[in-house]
């Protein structure tokens, strides 16, 4: 249908809408307003999605009277759609599911202003991976880096604030290189739409001509991007900020804003630069390399976590790692399976994070292991989703991580030689690692306690959320194979 | 004594080593001395202390001598005092490394001023050449960013939207929502220390720039399509006439006019206009149909379309903008 | 080497000026200093792009009463982008200020590792 076709543009401006009504508005009718959006948009995505299954191509949307090379534009297939889906389920799931906590933890008279931040950011989000401009997607950058943060210090404690300016002095550093790319690579180009960009970035690096400063703009957009999204030496401000947050907007911030972030490099790696220049750049080594020291760097801090947040943030500073390992391999297959473990890792982290806000409820507020014995009797469905999530980022059979993990390998074999070997070696060191931190906490939460007294419950809203998420997770895992079919078709239509 | 000693206390050898060492030059030691040696009057035995201003005066400087002590302490420590000459080394370092590589990249770029870099293309060609037909303005620029390439200047004023959100979520005081705060309890409330009590030289001075400052604003603004200028500039030099009267006329006098409310309503008015108006253009640019908008006659005030209107919407955001951070760091509430 | 320097003057500063705020904005420790070199690096790109659009000869790209011709004026694109720019530095800057108001007034310092280490002697949650 051709009304289809304003969905992308639609999705963005209507995010936009809703956070200046709710500005006027206080808190109860903005989180009205915010689920109203998020319901919209997630019904809105999956018929875009059921428009480009059913075999129509990708098509441009141009913002204004004027196309490429001049104007503005947004484009979409079939990966952005099913992107745009997951995550305005997310967002809605984190909002609904964690609203006890929005309610307890930020003070009354900006509440609204958190709704206002969420809306924006899944704004940012939903601009990142329609966009098909270079300086646009800089612009919805910045609004992303100050959303987050927004949503960090909406908690007002100490701690949260100065997580917060750790982030946001990491974030800018991170901007200010992508800056400083995207300026290189327009001076070189002279274009800042990507499928002029497209055109030129090829015939410069057929001729040979401004090879260096395309080289240099090339690694400053993936060193900037990688930053923002938690590679390995860059990780240092992740577990603060997830930890000391309210736990709804670690979730956001884990699985949406980082996802937006990854899935515009790897745009940029298709769409403007193509993946024989991203190779002939040596940029996949580097990345390689981070990647498989993220994964166990991560893994290894996250056994020695004493609390449970620390213990999903450096869990996550592993994911991440799991997700450039398959970029870095620069080849198409190794985009798909790095598509597919954000999907995956964006379901099972938010279930992560929300139930251990529901389990921490659970144990009086305290989020330190000894404190939360025994506190899946008393939130069943939060222990539930609790050990599902860890399963499935451990790559448990029937679950999601498996399969993600099954196709990283699959993507190294044809690269060959010591690839394999560390992949491999890898995957295996870190699913050991996994399982060590995960058992640990799983095994906590399920011991019987003592003293079993009454605390509060998270609420059965958040259950019923944490439930459909259990189901969503298992549904992943169980239907891989027409997900990865679906995405190769997209990643088709995508370059 | 030769002259080199004389000035060896100021020269840049000196301080290059003494920054070194240990991170200050003789001007920071000689303000941490002087803080640290000031003698001890007590508030009693100054005349006139009973001031509410000197007590106050007094209790910071307190504070800030208690402060350097421990910073001063700290970094005198032993153990850090390593580390922290290898971090300076390093920082110097990192910046000359990242310096260089990207002279490397840089050098190879077009040469400044040339006529046939890859920048000068059809694009650029397509904007000077037709930009006046088809958007309406005689400044290409604002015919570019408000017509061309409107997307990305709604997320600029969306970054301004949400920045001003943020410094509300920190700064901002909900005195009856919060619940602690009567009127009277604050610092600040004491209109004696943080308000002009009353500065002539200010207040005339402010009398006669005010409303001068204020019509430049608004000419800056509405000619955005004519000259150079536009909502941003426009918005900014407004901005700057409302804090002026705030600093000259103390915040009874604003508020009679600038509310926290007006903020709200100026702000969510103009961004639902500007979001509405571009909607309907990006709706039917994007379907492929006429937006029937007129372009008007150029050079007259009221033409390019769109351009006008909104440059209206962007500058009053920006005003209220600029206006509502320099209160709330001022105080905390608009 | 020193011609094509001489040829690049405007990148080069801008590049000298871009190392300086980037290493101000990563390494130093006071907050203060961290917001200005942030400023100065986020300026520092502006003055590249702004002096990318430059052609030696021509005029603003403002209309004179003459029919604007591409041979008599300059590129007006980086004009543009670096509009957009300047307001999200702004911004940003806004922000971070407010930060550091909150932070100084609760722990009493600008120094970010002290920020820390007192946070985390802290008892909050």
């Amino acid at each position: 249908m051709a009304l289809l076709r304003n969905v992308p543009f639609a999705s963005i401006l209507a995010c936009m809408v809703i956070s200046v009504i709710s500005m006027v508005f206080r808190g109860r009718i903005a989180k009205v307003l915010s689920y109203l959006l998020t319901t919209v948009l997630l019904a809105a995505s999956l018929a875009l999605t059921w428009y480009f299954v059913q075999g129509n191509d990708a098509f441009v949307f141009t913002m204004g009277h004027f196309g490429d090379p001049w104007g503005n534009e947004l484009r979409a297939g079939l990966l952005e759609s099913i992107m745009a889906a997951a995550m305005s389920l997310i967002v809605l799931a984190a909002l609904a599911g964690g609203s006890y906590m929005i309610r307890s933890e930020i003070p009354d008279g900006k509440k609204n202003l958190f709704y206002i931040m969420a809306d924006l950011m899944l704004a940012s989000v939903m601009a990142l991976i329609y966009t098909n401009d270079l300086f646009t997607s800089y612009v919805f950058i910045e609004i992303a880096t100050i959303s987050a943060g927004g949503l960090t210090m909406s908690r007002q404690s100490g701690h949260a604030l100065a997580s917060t300016a750790r982030y946001m002095i990491m974030n800018l550093v991170g901007s200010g290189l992508c800056l400083m790319g995207i300026t290189i690579l327009y001076g070189t180009t002279g274009h800042l739409l990507m499928g002029s960009l497209h055109s030129a970035v090829q015939s410069l690096f057929e001729n040979g001509s401004y090879h260096l400063p395309l080289m240099a703009s090339l690694i400053l957009l993936t060193v900037g991007l990688s930053i923002k999204s938690g590679l390995f030496p860059f990780h240092e401000w992740l577990p603060d900020t997830y930890s000391y947050g309210v736990t709804a907007g670690s979730a956001l911030l884990s699985s949406v804003i980082s996802k937006g972030y990854i899935f515009l490099l790897i745009k940029l790696y298709t769409r403007v630069f193509g993946l024989e220049v991203v190779r002939a750049s040596h940029i996949c080594i580097l990345l390689f390399a981070f990647g498989t020291m993220g994964l166990i760097v991560g893994s290894l801090r996250a056994t020695q976590a004493a609390d449970i947040r620390r213990m999903v943030s450096y869990s996550s500073i592993a994911q991440i790692g799991y997700i450039y390992i398959a970029l870095g391999l620069g080849t198409q297959e190794g985009v798909i399976a790095a598509v597919f473990h954000m999907l995956i890792h964006a379901f099972g982290k938010s279930m992560l994070f929300l139930s251990s806000g529901a389990l921490i409820q659970a144990s009086g507020g305290a989020s330190d292991f000894i404190s939360l014995r025994g506190s899946a009797r008393r939130d069943i469905p939060a222990g539930i989703a609790f050990t599902v999530g860890a399963m499935s980022l451990t790559g448990v059979p029937l679950l999601g991580g498996f399969v993600s993990k099954i196709y990283i390998a699959q993507a190294a074999i044809p690269r060959g030689g010591l690839y394999v070997v560390i992949v491999l070696l890898a995957l295996a060191a870190s699913t050991f690692l996994n399982t060590l931190y995960f058992l640990r906490t799983v095994i906590t939460i399920y011991r019987s306690d003592a003293n079993a007294e009454a605390t509060r419950h998270a609420g059965p809203v958040n259950s019923l959320f944490l439930c459909a998420m259990v189901i969503l997770n298992f549904g992943l895992g169980i239907a891989s194979r027409p997900l990865y079919n679906a995405l190769l078709s997209g990643l088709n239509m995508f370059i | 004594m030769s002259r080199k000693a004389e000035n060896w206390d100021t020269s840049w050898q000196k301080r290059a080593a003494d920054w070194l060492r240990d991170g200050t030059d003789a001007l920071d030691r000689a303000m941490i001395s002087e803080m640290t040696e000031a003698p001890a009057v007590a508030p009693e035995d100054v005349p006139g202390a009973a001031d509410v201003f000197e007590k106050k005066v007094h209790e910071d400087q307190q504070k800030e001598k208690a402060i350097y002590q421990t910073l001063h302490e700290r970094t005198m420590t032993r153990g850090l005092h390593h580390a922290r000459v290898l971090y300076r080394v390093l920082s110097i370092l990192v910046c000359i490394g990242i310096i260089l590589s990207l002279l490397h990249a840089v050098i190879e770029m077009p040469v400044f001023g040339s006529p046939d870099s890859p920048v000068v293309n059809d694009v650029s060609r397509r904007y000077i050449e037709d930009g006046l037909k088809e958007t309406g303005a005689v400044n290409i620029v604002a015919g570019m960013i408000l017509d061309y390439r409107a997307f990305d200047t709604l997320g600029e004023s969306t970054v301004l939207f949400i920045a001003s959100c943020a410094v509300m979520i920190l700064l901002r005081r909900d005195r009856k929502r919060d619940g602690m705060m009567e009127k009277g309890s604050l610092p600040e409330d004491r209109d004696i220390i943080y308000e002009p009590h009353f500065d002539p030289i200010l207040q005339k001075s402010a009398a006669f720039l005010t409303p001068v400052i204020l019509l430049f604003g608004v000419y800056v603004v509405l000619n955005g399509h004519l000259s150079p200028g536009g909502g941003f500039s426009g918005g900014a030099i407004l901005g700057a006439a409302l804090m002026l009267f705030r600093n000259a006329y103390g915040v009874k006098n604003t508020r009679r006019f600038f509310t926290g409310r007006t903020f709200t309503t100026v702000v969510f008015l103009a961004l639902l206009f500007y979001a509405g108006a571009k909607s309907y253009v990006f709706y039917t640019g994007g379907n492929g149909l006429e937006s029937g908008i007129p372009l008007g006659t150029p050079g007259a005030i009221l033409s390019s379309g769109l351009i006008l209107p909104l440059d209206i919407c962007v500058g009053a955001i920006v005003s209220c903008t600029m206006y509502t951070f320099f209160a709330l760091f001022r105080r905390g509430e608009v | 080497m020193s011609a094509s320097l001489a040829d690049h003057i405007y990148e080069v500063a801008s590049v000298i000026l871009f190392g300086i705020g980037f290493t101000t904005l990563l390494l130093d420790r006071n907050l203060i200093k961290k917001i200005i070199g942030m400023n100065i690096m986020d300026t520092s790109v502006y003055l590249f792009l702004a002096s990318m659009g430059y052609i030696s000869g021509r005029s603003a790209p403002i209309g004179d009463g003459t029919a604007p011709s591409a041979e008599n004026i300059i590129n007006p694109v980086p004009a543009g982008l670096v509009l957009t720019g300047i307001v999200v530095s702004v911004s940003v800057t806004a922000l971070m200020l407010a930060l550091t108001i909150r932070l100084y007034h609760r722990y009493g310092t600008l120094d970010i590792d002290q920020i820390v280490t007192l946070a985390r002697k802290g008892d909050e949650p």
